[in-house]
């Protein structure tokens, strides 16, 4: 109990500090001249989050740009060699693929779950519950959703595995797709019979994206649902008054309607895509075919103490997410004009 | 762009079109998709709860839908998990570690945040766009961008060429270094949500204030602070959830000895894969607070996401 006390203790003196400094420096501004004082007292109210935000996040990410042409000890400068390295090594090469395949089958998918859901609950009388429901995953913390999904992927000696339960239940399915019940799956790479090699994609990086597909639909579903109840009642009473079906009214007025809705929550979950870390870590480690650039990130810089590499894979997501940011805002732009709002 | 939120009640209450368009919109396939859906994404967790209740042999040899045919509960690995052994801690201590992470971090981050966004909404000085901007502008740096650097910082201070401009703090491991680490990743979000709220406050009240001669002190302890509960209660549940679920800056920023419990699950699951009896127990506990407080505050923390989501 003495820890809880001195944690508490040390909380609240850390805080109390911080509060009393700004407090005289407000105090000690308002004795500047009058000229001086307004431009004063806001960077008092400002500059620690200024410092904050400047010490931790901009110059951070500055030097590890400067580090990704360095050497892996940070002692020489070695150029462009860090990038050839993560464009032309096979495991970094499959690394990249991975991601990409999260970024695309984990958004796309996403975005459609999150859609239906939207759409078809919308009006039920059990709504509230169901959304609650399909987002209660996005509460529990990747590591948390790791593990549970590990009592549905578990295979021998464990027969534990809901999947191999269903597959090992349903007629005629090949051993290769868990027909026997007894499928190694997150531990076999191949699929139907196909085994692909060290260096190829498997079927495994496809088990993970379900699991984040599980964690990410929620939100997609609360703010999909939240715009479709926005779609002005007038434009559907006129869709309706002319004869379109509800299907009709769903593609045409709807979809178009919150299109900008739908490129911010693909925005969302793509830039969630590339930061995959704790599902894959929590895992396999990246084992298995499995890695992603963030997960390689986290290898190799702090398992293999590689410097200069581990900060090239950093600057390479950063250069992954500020396409899809320009892609956003463009099409967050068009969309805005094409409603004239 | 303005997030298009929900339509006045008015507008679909009884008998009116809007009521009928929405009944229509709900097909019976697409109810009985939605059900399949809610079926499916709960039956996960649905899985790991049932284990945890089951006896360890139980969990071992049988799938925990076997638990409908051979009903047994015990609170034994619940037991086991929060009781230390020798060499060993229990569960507790890395919950409260949890808790010493997350309550300091989330008022950090959201009182810093505030002080910022009142100064970018109400204050006048040079270069105020430039800054909301410069900070905004942040949000597209992933973490991973900073990590290296400010563990070197944490570690070894900051030095150019043999001139020390900041001395080795020996954050490495600390409580505080995490508290810092978050509070800096979290803040860019956490200004620009509270930024289109405070800027959002009715400025007859604000100018009234002042004409019978608050300060900006004043003004912002009286009035912006109580005005702005309802987006502060979102982006503190916001930033509550995702840092009591970090495990990325739990794993490089802090020691051993105040590892939060998610880290601590996923030594577990590494050391401890074969107990997978008490694997569910840990799990259960570490989603208690989280899912706690999505339940209980479900209204704010939606509104905060839809806040959030706005960013583009």
């Amino acid at each position: 109990m003495t820890e809880v006390f001195s944690a508490i203790v040390i909380s609240v003196i850390a805080l109390s500090v911080l509060v009393g400094f700004l407090a005289i420096m407000y105090w000690l501004v308002g004795r500047l001249p009058k000229r001086w004082r307004e431009g004063a007292r806001a960077w008092v109210f400002l500059f620690p989050t200024a410092i904050a935000v400047t010490v931790g996040l901009l110059i951070p990410a500055l030097r590890t740009i400067y580090l990704s042409f360095l050497d892996d000890r940070s002692s020489a400068f070695v150029g462009f060699s860090n990038y050839l390295e993560v464009f032309t090594n096979e495991g970094t090469r499959l690394t990249v693929f991975n991601s990409f395949s999260w970024v695309l089958v984990g958004t796309v998918v996403t975005v459609v779950v999150g859609l239906a859901l939207a759409r078809f609950a919308d009006g039920m009388r059990t709504e509230s519950a169901v959304k609650s429901a399909i987002f209660l995953p996005g509460a529990i913390s990747l590591v948390g959703t790791g593990l549970i999904w590990g009592f549905v992927y578990a295979g021998p000696p464990f027969d534990v595995g809901l999947l191999n339960q269903v597959t090992g239940w349903v007629p005629g399915l090949p051993d290769s797709l868990g027909g026997s019940g007894d499928r190694l799956w997150l531990l076999e790479r191949g699929l139907g019979g196909v085994d692909p090699p060290d260096t190829a994609p498997g079927v495994n990086t496809f088990l993970l994206i379900v699991v984040f597909i599980w964690g990410q639909a929620g939100i997609a579903t609360v703010i999909f649902s939240a715009a479709i109840k926005g779609v002005p009642t007038s434009l559907l009473e006129a869709a309706k008054v002319d004869g379109a079906t509800a299907t009709q009214t769903f593609y045409k007025v709807t979809l178009p309607y919150i299109r900008s809705t739908i490129v911010t929550v693909a925005t969302l979950v793509t830039i969630a895509g590339l930061k995959a870390f704790d599902i894959v870590a929590a895992t396999t480690g990246g084992r298995f075919g499995t890695s992603t650039i963030a997960n390689e990130f986290y290898v190799t810089l702090f398992v293999q103490g590689r410097g200069g590499l581990g900060a090239t894979l950093a600057v390479v997501i950063f250069a992954l997410v500020i396409p899809v940011m320009i892609i956003n805002r463009r099409a967050q732009a068009r969309a805005e004009e094409m409603l004239g709002s | 762009m303005k997030l298009r939120t929900k339509r006045q009640k008015g507008s679909i209450g009884k008998g009116s079109i809007g009521q009928s368009a929405a009944a229509t919109l709900t097909s019976k396939p697409g109810q009985a998709l939605v059900y399949l859906l809610v079926f499916l994404w709960t039956i996960p967790t649905f899985g790991i709860f049932i284990s945890s209740f089951r006896p360890e042999i139980d969990v071992k040899t049988s799938g925990w839908w076997n638990w409908f045919f051979d009903p047994g509960v015990t609170l034994d690995n619940y037991r086991q998990v929060l009781s230390s052994g020798p060499g060993q801690d229990d569960l507790w201590k890395f919950f409260l570690n949890s808790v010493q992470i997350t309550v300091p971090s989330v008022i950090l981050s959201v009182g810093l945040g505030l002080l910022a966004a009142y100064a970018l909404s109400w204050m006048k000085f040079k270069g105020r766009d430039w800054v909301f901007v410069g900070i905004v502008g942040l949000l597209m740096v992933p973490l991973q961008m900073a990590l290296i650097p400010l563990l070197q910082l944490f570690s070894g201070g900051a030095h150019i060429g043999s001139v020390t401009i900041v001395p080795d703090l020996n954050l490495t491991g600390k409580v505080y270094g995490v508290w810092i680490a978050h509070t800096a990743f979290g803040l860019p979000l956490v200004v620009f949500i509270l930024k289109t709220f405070v800027s959002g406050l009715p400025r007859d009240v604000i100018e009234a204030a002042r004409v019978d001669g608050a300060g900006h002190a004043t003004i912002f302890l009286r009035l912006v602070v109580p005005l702005s509960v309802p987006a502060l209660a979102s982006v503190a549940i916001f930033q509550f959830m995702w840092i009591w679920n970090d495990y990325l800056i739990a794993l490089i920023f802090a020691g051993r000895d105040n590892a939060p419990i998610v880290r601590h699950l996923a030594t577990l699951t590494g050391t401890r894969g074969q107990s997978y009896h008490l694997l569910t127990a840990a799990g259960m506990i570490s989603m208690v607070v989280p899912v706690a407080v999505f339940f209980a505050l479900q209204r704010y923390f939606v509104r905060g996401l839809l806040a959030g989501a706005v960013k583009g």
